[in-house]
């Protein structure tokens, strides 16, 4: 058996060895900042999310009263981010027609309740990309919002953000690789200043992602709070069992 | 019928109820059959554990889908909300949709393992071979099960995954086309396809798993409990009638299994709490998004436990259906030349490799796809009679028949990597080598288990104290 088990093993090494792991193409995801434990840094995301999201975009399986797990009273829902007609215990609606997005767009802007869990992948979670993508809108005059994206080429949305931003544009460097020329993206230079510094702006982004990222499982962090009282539980247990196990085993010759 | 026992008068309540039950339902023979008296090898190993951790998965599922059906709607418009409902909105919902969600990979991760260790130590041999045959059909329900159940959450890899596989059935020759339209209920999968599925998933399928688990344990405690020496244990027996190697089920290995329940619920539960999607395999990324049927992914792969079979159905292009008829030609020639077989048999033989070869190229390879990935499940049914080793335990079998089990668990993990990646020319050449190597592992069996050196069984198990 145990020499089964060292071949097994040896095998599976080498199998290691001999599978390269494929990169995809496109650009890398910036990694996102985590806060969903701070509740300050997601009622600044809630904020921006209901402003600047919530207009095109739904969160249909999102109740606005959830939002009191954020420390948000539900006057201050009621006061600050409900739209008129809706109700605390309803859940969040976008304000445009279907149909009409779609002729705007081209296609309906995607619910946004779980979007940071649908958008995760081997590059990076959800959070991630959407951090990235919301950082990398450009000036594009040949798009019919005016607009194109680096983590997302051609993409139907404008960029909302931009009186937050201001306006850039990416730089490149040309150079030879395998006899042909390329570009190769080097960073950012602003044209036009937004109301937020570049610091700032990643920030909020940040703060934004990290609402996005607590929307799609509201329920993680308790999940893992209360994972860790079963771990530490099962733990005791386990070692209860252990020595009842041996205490009946020792009979056994 | 037993004797009607009469009990003392001043016997305590409990012995009076207990008398009582006994006269008309067999409560205590029962419990001496199956566990006080149900005597198994004392030298079971780590491999031993996954029988009861089956039953444990089976428990958690029904337990937690009884609580799921609650809440979950089977309806396309509402399906994929109603599963957010259940993770948002009811209390403690999360929980029961991640146990149910993590324990559909863990069954098939506890079966793999409970298989495996029937594959090594020979426990599918006689008397045994009932024991493994319902083993086979749980697994078949389990893969019945677990392929209705991923639809009903209705996300975008329910959906299309639900499309591929359902689409295979249309690859069968003649009656495909309706074949697949009576699964969906459709033309597409839909709204109809979701409530048969459903139905299956909540109460066929379980009612059937049920059935056989209970036929699976009968059958094992007629015959006894096999062990990793292949040593049978009712051969030894004590002059009490007791086999001299065997220990009482309880309390022994009910103690033994607590430790191992344990500490699977330990790694159970740190997947639930700490990571319930497993790096988008046990809950794939794709199925966050709800089912669009005008909206294909990139890339369909199905869940993990399905991909060395799916890789099987991939690999079987047009360049492997020659493959195959070379290989039917080929062996077909051996018989005839190289074997005793009398004229009439070698004819029957040529004729049979004939017509296989006709067929092959008759029909289209992504049928022969479906039969491929198919006859691997089928052909686990006849590992009992295709086994001709002189022992039953892979123990006392020669050095190069561990390497070719170990090069079968590797081509099986291999085939089960290549089928959740995309397709490549490398990686279906690999899976091809895979699926010949799994078919030939299995059908050269009555050959190759014959031969070599094989070591000496001893009378009784190997065991040492703890």
């Amino acid at each position: 058996m145990k020499k089964l088990l060292l071949i097994l093993i040896a095998s599976l090494s080498l199998l290691g060895a001999t599978v390269a792991s494929a990169n995809e193409g496109g650009i890398t995801w910036d990694k996102a900042p985590n806060n969903t434990t701070d509740l300050a840094s997601l009622q600044r995301g809630a904020k921006l999310f209901v402003n600047y999201c919530l207009n095109c975009h739904s969160a249909a399986f999102m109740r606005y009263n959830r939002l009191k797990d954020i420390g948000i009273t539900e006057q201050q829902i009621k006061d600050n981010l409900l739209f008129t007609t809706d109700k605390v215990g309803d859940t969040m609606k976008s304000n445009i027609d279907p149909k009409q997005a779609k002729a705007w767009f081209g296609a309906n802007p995607p619910d946004l309740t779980v979007i940071s869990r649908s958008r995760s992948s081997h590059a990076g979670s959800g959070a991630d990309y959407i951090y990235t993508y919301l950082r990398t809108y450009y000036r594009d005059p040949t798009k019919a919002t005016g607009w194109n994206n680096l983590a997302y080429p051609n993409v139907a949305m404008p960029n909302v953000l931009w009186e937050l931003q201001g306006t850039r544009h990416p730089v490149y460097t040309k150079h030879e690789e395998h006899g042909a020329e390329v570009e190769v993206f080097k960073g950012w230079e602003q044209d036009t200043p937004g109301q937020l510094s570049s610091v700032e702006y990643d920030q909020a982004v940040g703060d934004l992602v990290s609402y996005l990222q607590w929307m799609s499982e509201p329920a993680q962090n308790t999940r893992v709070r209360v994972g860790v009282w079963v771990v530490l539980f099962l733990l005791c247990f386990t070692f209860v069992a252990w020595r009842l196990n041996a205490a009946y085993w020792k009979d056994i010759r | 019928m037993a004797e009607f026992k009469e009990i003392s008068p001043h016997a305590s309540n409990g012995e009076k109820l207990l008398n009582w039950v006994d006269n008309r339902f067999p409560l205590s023979k029962m419990y001496k059959e199956h566990l006080s008296e149900y005597y198994a090898p004392k030298n079971f190993n780590f491999f031993y554990f996954f029988g009861s951790l089956a039953i444990l998965v089976l428990v958690i599922q029904i337990l937690t889908g009884i609580f799921l059906v609650m809440h979950y709607k089977p309806d396309a418009t509402v399906a994929f909300a109603s599963v957010e409902y259940i993770m948002r909105d009811v209390p403690w919902g999360w929980l029961i949709r991640y146990m149910h969600s993590t324990g559909a990979s863990a069954f098939f991760i506890v079966v793999y393992m409970h298989m495996f260790r029937g594959l090594i130590y020979g426990s599918y041999r006689k008397p045994r071979e009932l024991v493994w045959i319902f083993g086979c059909a749980i697994f078949l329900c389990l893969m019945a099960e677990a392929f209705m159940g991923y639809l009903l959450p209705w996300g975008q890899m329910s959906y299309w995954g639900a499309q591929v596989i359902v689409n295979l059935f249309a690859a069968v020759p003649f009656v495909g086309p309706d074949l697949a339209l009576l699964i969906r209920g459709d033309y597409v999968v839909g709204d109809a396809t979701l409530n048969r599925f459903f139905s299956f998933h909540v109460i066929a399928v379980p009612l059937v798993l049920l059935g056989l688990v209970v036929a699976h344990i009968i059958a094992l405690h007629e015959v006894g409990s096999n062990n990793p020496d292949g040593v049978e244990i009712k051969a030894t027996k004590g002059p009490d009638g007791i086999p001299l190697d065997g220990i009482p089920f309880h309390p022994y290995y009910t103690v033994h299994d607590i430790l191992g329940v344990s500490v699977f619920l330990l790694v159970f539960t740190s997947i639930i709490f700490f990571a319930p999607e497993v790096g988008g395999y046990f809950l794939e990324y794709n199925n966050f998004i709800p089912a669009d049927p005008l909206k294909t992914p990139l890339h369909i792969a199905p869940v993990w436990y399905f991909t060395p079979y799916y890789s099987m159905l991939r690999a079987t292009t047009d360049v492997m259906v020659n493959v195959l008829s070379l290989i039917a030609a080929l062996a077909a020639g051996f018989v005839v030349l190289k074997t005793a077989l009398n004229s009439k048999g070698k004819a029957i033989t040529v004729i049979g490799a004939a017509v296989l070869i006709v067929l092959l190229k008759t029909f289209d390879a992504k049928f022969w796809g479906v039969v491929v990935m198919g006859g691997a499940v089928v052909m686990l049914f006849f590992l009992p009679w295709l086994d001709h080793s002189p022992v039953k335990s892979i123990r006392y079998r020669p050095t190069w028949h561990k390497t070719l089990y170990a090069l079968f668990v590797v081509f099986f993990v291999v085939l089960g990597y290549l089928g959740i990646q995309p397709p490549s020319e490398i990686g279906t050449l690999i899976a091809q080598v895979g699926t010949i190597y799994y078919f030939g592992f299995f059908l050269l069996m009555p050959w190759w288990t014959q031969l070599g050196e094989f070591k000496l069984v001893p009378d009784r198990v190997t065991f040492e104290a703890h």
